[in-house]
């Protein structure tokens, strides 16, 4: 039963995530792509290009995405892909919103226990190579083109540099001055200007 | 008391206009919560916030449940945690049924050809400024490294990397000299004593 599957592996995706939306990607990856073939890893980044260009958690978005996708594939209709969606939505969020509910009791005091901390301290650090490994598990042929001197791959890997060498310069506003003019920028581009780049030059070199 | 609607609309605004994930999400909650409509305190957003962080699941939600909750109990935190994902699920969901008509498009298939790239970038970032600030060292680096590892290599499911180490991390922490960290709000702290000593 495809529902009873994505509510299920939807609510593990959720209750198994910590430290934000990039560190579940690596988890989705794993049950959708790998394990379920809901999704082809093509697919699954254009579903990550998506939901970082639309509003909203990328958690929300991704099982929004998924649950329709797998639902219609699977020859449910409109109907039934919408009613997937929802669930798989619903499912996400379900387990840890209860936890939230049933923690902010308890733990609010005991956050300063020491073994609590060290607990979250280790996870946080582990979160970190959760995020490496989906970016890892990223690199393919799909994303990248085949390696060696064509032009998709050179783009790819220009695009790929450009991309992550402005992500990882400070977060840090900077004044400039241009004769009378002062303002204010972000060393660091918002990620959305740096996909519409991204878009732009595809368009450019593909099209 | 702070009215369903108001609080609805709050969330339905700040889920609805934020782009590029939950984090992006805080400077405009603290804007609509502190400044603007005095609900919490700066320290309890604060605390909000890192309670929401170190819970599974999705950040933004995490939050709306907590302040939510401390406004209106729990209707309030189910009003906010809706509110919170409404608006990006009808997003996703008119972006999916529009998408697959026009997937096999020329144009559509080179843009996703420049974006593949750049979002496997946008995700390797967070990396390398989250281990800056998490203030990784030399005899910590290796934990992440190997989780990659396990994961990547061998095929480890990532669940069973976190419940390693939520496991690893409370016998640490139970049994590993339990006065090195323990002041403080700040998490990061103890690396940064292992590099003074």
């Amino acid at each position: 039963m495809l529902y009873l599957k994505l509510f299920l592996t939807f609510l593990k995706i959720g209750i198994f995530t910590f430290g934000g939306g990039y560190a579940m990607i690596s988890l989705i990856e794993n049950e959708v792509v790998e394990k379920q073939h809901w999704l082809t890893p093509e697919q699954f980044t254009d579903i990550l290009a998506v939901s970082q260009t639309t509003p909203g958690p990328i958690g929300i978005n991704t099982a929004t995405y998924v649950g329709y996708t797998a639902t219609l594939d699977a020859g449910y209709g409109t109907g039934g892909a919408v009613a997937g969606a929802l669930l798989a939505s619903f499912a996400v969020v379900l387990l840890p919103f209860v936890l939230m509910l049933v923690l902010m009791r308890f733990l609010s005091a005991h956050r300063d226990n020491p073994t609590v901390k060290v607990v979250f301290r280790t996870l946080r650090i582990v979160v970190l190579g959760l995020i490496a490994a989906a970016a890892l598990s990223l690199l393919t042929v799909e994303s990248f083109g085949v390696p060696g001197w064509n032009r998709r791959f050179v783009v790819s890997c220009a695009i790929f540099a450009m991309v992550f060498i402005l992500s990882i310069l400070p977060n840090r506003k900077r004044d400039f001055h241009f004769s009378t003019f002062h303002f204010q920028l972000n060393l660091r581009p918002h990620p959305i200007a740096l996909l519409i780049v991204a878009a732009l030059l595809g368009l450019l070199l593909y099209a | 008391m702070v009215k369903y609607c108001s609080l609805f609309y709050s969330f339905l605004k700040i889920g609805g206009f934020t782009f590029g994930g939950g984090y992006a999400m805080v400077p405009l909650m603290e804007r609509e919560f502190v400044s603007q409509r005095g609900w919490l305190t700066t320290d309890e957003f604060l605390d909000a916030i890192s309670l929401a962080q170190s819970m599974p699941g999705v950040f933004a939600v995490n939050v709306a449940t907590q302040v939510g909750y401390r406004l209106r109990g729990v209707s309030g935190s189910i009003v906010a945690v809706v509110g919170n994902i409404l608006l990006p699920i009808l997003f996703i969901l008119a972006l999916a049924m529009f998408f697959r008509t026009f997937r096999d498009n020329h144009y559509v298939n080179a843009i996703f050809l420049g974006l593949r790239p750049a979002v496997v970038a946008l995700i390797a970032a967070p990396v390398f400024t989250l281990a800056r600030r998490l203030h990784l060292t030399w005899r910590t680096v290796w934990i992440p490294a190997l989780a990659a590892a396990l994961i990547w290599l061998l095929g480890v499911s990532p669940i069973l990397v976190i419940l390693l180490a939520a496991v690893t991390g409370y016998a640490w922490g139970k049994f590993h000299s339990p006065s090195d960290q323990s002041d403080s709000s700040d998490s990061s702290d103890k690396s940064d004593k292992s590099d003074l000593k």
